[in-house]
């Protein structure tokens, strides 16, 4: 080989490494080769549309074990919500809210096997990111058995999609509904204005300026808020406990779908971000979020949260600047704005390849996947990122989880890596073996040891594409056992 | 400037760790005579904890008509306020807090909070925990600036913050100990074992952000290690607290004990933002208050004579709505009440410019008006409690307003 094929060969495998890294969760055995075959940017088209890569036969049959992942939100409230809870003894209820927890159990479980074993690799960091925007928490009340259904219609269809519809989306689910309170927004006087829906709440109408659309610094006011507010009166879900019509005959829709309550609706004329919203009921919502969806400030934000995901903790403004231009071109195809920011010199520019500290998720899951490990039981994964501080669905606040450097950096996140590191490469994880109840792990559980095959060392360095000079030089010097853990609790490897 | 020593000092004891573990080698050389001793613990309630329902009015009629489900009876009714001073009273669910009220150490500060009118929860724990309300681009936390003015030496735990994640408030080129919550603090790790230790030493001996926050790590777990383990036997004459924030102030306390020089400490507690049904004297809001006034309360008792040397500040982004919502919940607000509990405070006292609850006195018609900034409350411990001069209070909290506020007893 020449030195300039050498050096051809070195830089197109450093490419392939950061593409699996920033668009996936990286490389499993094999993956770069895949990628380098393929050709970078056929390859990245092809993530793009991931409709067009098969699923393998393994993954389909590890998620077809989980009947709750089809279950809808309407069958999942009747099973498990109010209609099934009332006139229930407290050991009655008991019971039902213990086999509520399959839900969120195997939504966890399906998350993390796509995670790790999905050749749709973008598809799956995209629903981290898209979750994380549109941040709803699996300890809220219904939110618990509804945290499936949410990702599997408001979030994963959209991930690619038109920003409108997944924002009209998550605006629509119960889930959301329920979490940021709207359900309950009521406008005051209104006939259906009773018990607990007596009056206005502004959780869910600021939210989705400050944090969904426009960001905090998108000029609108608290007037705005308040306006919003009144035009998603009524925005809510059947079986809420609210009549329809005269003198409440009878319960509004299934229970667990969305429902407009017009009686409960401002149908007054008003006046958002300046512009005339007429009072039309349940339209002046969709109206709303249109101009949401197509605000300047709004592609700002997304193209700027986007780029902050796949680029860098401080992206580059000229980036941000191509894909909010890109943004507002398409009327919001996502799909468009990552092809433009993949496309950018600063994605692809070598002095910006692993150099961004990996989040929980994106640690935890690229060592798995790197080690190339079989998965049965995510136990031990979702173990860890709830002792790393990111509990799949858990972050509590509608802000989402946070993809920097100053969020997960800190000393004891450091030696938890480490410690995680050492336990998987020795086989102490018991990820091969199916466990035997399935509830989330406890925090007074004693961790079962693993009895898997120790991570092979050159197998795993060639998974990556080669390790640096100075992880190198340690690993040779290291006894032998240690030096599997030694390449995933390093420096390279914390970071992609 | 110290920092600097400090990161030097590691990196000796780093490099050379093959042969000297990297301990508390590096900083028994820096340990001389033992610091003032002094100490500051935070406590911030994240996502905006109901003042008004904490510390209530309870002698104005204005505050029972605007809350018609979610007001807590005046003192002596069924679920009614504890009275603090026949103007105010405390939430019931704060009850194991009275020895200290009554003791006259713990105080209140009404109507203080943030200059910044944000109702935005991000936004407003950003500036509480930068320091510079409305300003965004401040890089560090005022914690972490006051870390920097304190005297030296510093210890692996002069500064400890509670939790998986290091917060924003604590934020800076400080290095801080992350302490894990509830049991996992004395766990054993594998870089206990000096051949695991020396290997992955060799990996993180730069002066880079991971390698720094790696060479940390170790030497805090070492340290937490031998401080809980030794005193665990003899503390724990009862069995542990079942909730976590009880847990974690007892491992506080333990900290402390084993060794006094932790000048700074964080906590931070979720789940106030109470939209829908928070309840009255029981319910959502109750049974969140119930286990913060217990932890504190053993806190309080756990630190012995230690109490004298330390001041709490309980205090949360904002207060919420004067008038109770639709839901028989509250939404964002302004104005909020701070906490301030210690051996040298001047308590039994709710001390601020309380505004009244009269519409024209609201700001913005809606919530209670901010008559003390929150600097000034912090800004009155730093300089009677931590023996500040006003140049490094200006450090820590820039523009601060001066305040004549005679929180710590003379």
């Amino acid at each position: 080989m020449s030195l300039e094929t050498a050096r051809f060969a070195m830089q197109n495998i450093s490419f392939a490494r950061h593409l699996a890294d920033r668009l996936g969760y990286g490389p499993r055995p094999g993956d770069l080769d895949h990628v380098m075959h393929m050709g970078p940017d056929h390859w990245i088209e092809q993530q793009l549309h991931p409709a067009s890569i098969p699923v393998p036969k393994d993954l389909a049959a590890g998620l077809a074990q989980f009947a709750t992942l089809s279950m809808t939100p309407e069958d999942a409230f009747l099973r498990y919500g109010p209609p099934a809870l009332r006139g229930t003894s407290p050991d009655e209820r008991k019971v039902i809210q213990q086999e509520a927890r399959i839900i969120p159990t195997e939504a966890m479980a399906a998350r993390t096997l796509r995670a790790v074993y999905s050749p749709r690799q973008l598809e799956e960091t995209l629903t981290d990111f898209w979750f994380n925007h549109f941040n709803v928490f699996v300890g809220k009340g219904l939110d618990r058995i509804w945290i499936g259904a949410y990702e599997r219609d408001a979030i994963r269809p959209y991930v690619l999609g038109r920003f409108r519809d997944l924002l009209g989306a998550t605006a629509k689910h119960p889930a959301m509904l329920f979490y940021l309170d709207n359900w309950q927004n009521t406008a005051p006087g209104a006939a259906g204005a009773r018990g607990n829906f007596k009056g206005l709440n502004e959780n869910y109408a600021r939210e989705l300026m400050e944090l969904h659309t426009l960001g905090v610094d998108g000029g609108y006011t608290q007037d705005d808020v308040i306006t919003l507010a009144k035009i998603l009166t009524g925005w809510g879900f059947g079986g809420d406990g609210s009549r329809a019509g005269q003198k409440g005959r009878r319960p509004r829709g299934r229970g667990g779908d969305f429902v407009f309550a017009d009686n409960r609706h401002d149908f007054s004329d008003k006046n958002f971000l300046g512009q005339k919203i007429t009072g039309a009921g349940e339209a002046e919502g969709e109206q709303a979020l249109d101009l949401l969806a197509r605000h300047p400030a709004t592609a700002q934000r997304i193209s700027y949260k986007l780029a902050q995901y796949f680029l860098a903790d401080e992206p580059p403004p000229a980036a941000v600047a191509a894909g909010a231009a890109t943004f507002t071109k398409t009327d919001g195809d996502i799909t468009a704005v990552l092809r433009t920011l993949f496309a950018r010199g600063e994605f692809r520019d070598p002095a910006t390849f692993g150099v961004r500290f990996k989040t929980p998720l994106r640690y935890v899951v690229s060592s798995v996947r790197a080690t190339g490990a079989t998965v049965r039981n995510v136990r031990p994964i979702y173990g860890m990122m709830m002792q790393l501080g990111q509990p799949l669905y858990g972050c509590q606040t509608p802000d989402g989880y946070k993809c920097t450097e100053s969020a997960w950096l800190n000393p004891d996140a450091m030696t938890r890596r480490v410690t995680y590191a050492v336990a998987l490469a020795a086989g102490r994880l018991p990820l091969s073996q199916i466990p035997e109840t399935n509830g989330p792990p406890q925090r007074t559980g004693k961790p079962v040891p693993g009895n898997e095959p120790p991570t092979d060392v050159s197998a795993l360095v060639a998974t990556l594409g080669g390790i640096s000079g100075t992880t190198k030089a340690v690993v040779a010097g290291a006894a032998p056992e240690l030096r599997a853990a030694l390449v995933l609790g390093s420096p390279d490897f914390m970071r992609c | 400037m110290d920092t600097f020593d400090r990161r030097k000092l590691l990196q000796i004891a780093a490099a050379g760790s093959v042969l000297i573990p990297v301990g508390h080698s590096a900083f028994a050389a820096a340990a001389g005579a033992a610091p003032g001793g002094k100490r500051l613990v935070v406590v911030l309630l994240r996502g905006a904890v109901d003042g008004l329902n904490v510390v209530v009015p309870h002698a104005e009629a204005a505050y029972y008509d605007a809350r018609p489900t979610i007001a807590i009876p005046q003192p002596g009714r069924d679920g009614g306020v504890l009275d603090l001073d026949g103007h105010f009273g405390l939430h019931p669910a704060l009850a194991s807090l009275m020895p200290q009220w009554r003791d006259g150490t713990l105080a209140f500060v009404h109507a203080s909070g943030s200059p910044d009118t944000t109702r935005s929860h991000f936004d407003a724990q950003d500036y509480m925990e930068s320091g510079t309300p409305g300003k965004k681009s401040t890089a560090d936390g005022w914690m972490n600036r006051l870390l920097r003015e304190l005297p030296l030496p510093r210890t692996p735990t002069s500064a400890l913050s509670f939790g998986p994640t290091l917060p924003r408030i604590f934020s800076g080129p400080v290095d801080v100990a992350t302490i894990p919550l509830g049991k996992a603090a004395a766990n054993a790790i594998p870089l206990d074992r000096p051949l695991i230790n020396a290997a992955f030493d060799q990996l993180y001996t730069g002066d880079d952000s991971l390698s720094r926050a790696y060479r940390e790590g170790l030497e805090s777990h070492k340290k937490v290690m031998k401080d809980l383990q030794s005193d665990m036997m003899a503390a724990d004459n009862g069995a542990p607290s079942p909730i976590t924030f009880g847990e974690d102030t007892a491992h506080l306390a333990r900290l402390i004990k084993q060794d006094p020089r932790v000048n700074l400490a964080f906590f931070a507690l979720g789940g106030w933002d109470t939209h829908v049904n928070q309840g009255n004297g029981e319910g959502q809001l109750a049974n969140r208050l119930r286990p913060l006034a217990e932890g504190l309360a053993s806190l309080a008792t756990n630190l012995g004579k230690s109490y004298q040397d330390t001041v709490i500040v309980v205090m949360s982004e904002f207060g919420r709505t004067v008038h109770e919502n639709g839901n028989r919940g509250t939404d964002h607000g302004h104005g909020n009440v701070m906490w301030v509990m210690g051996g040298g405070v001047a308590g039994g006292k709710v001390h601020g410019r309380w505004p009244g609850l009269d519409t024209a006195s609201l700001n913005e018609k809606r919530d209670l008006a901010v008559t003390t900034d929150f600097r000034s409350v912090i800004a009155a411990v730093l300089a009677g409690h931590l023996n500040l001069t006003p140049e490094q209070i200006g450090t820590v909290l820039p523009d601060a307003p001066a305040g004549d506020l005679a929180l710590i007893r003379a």
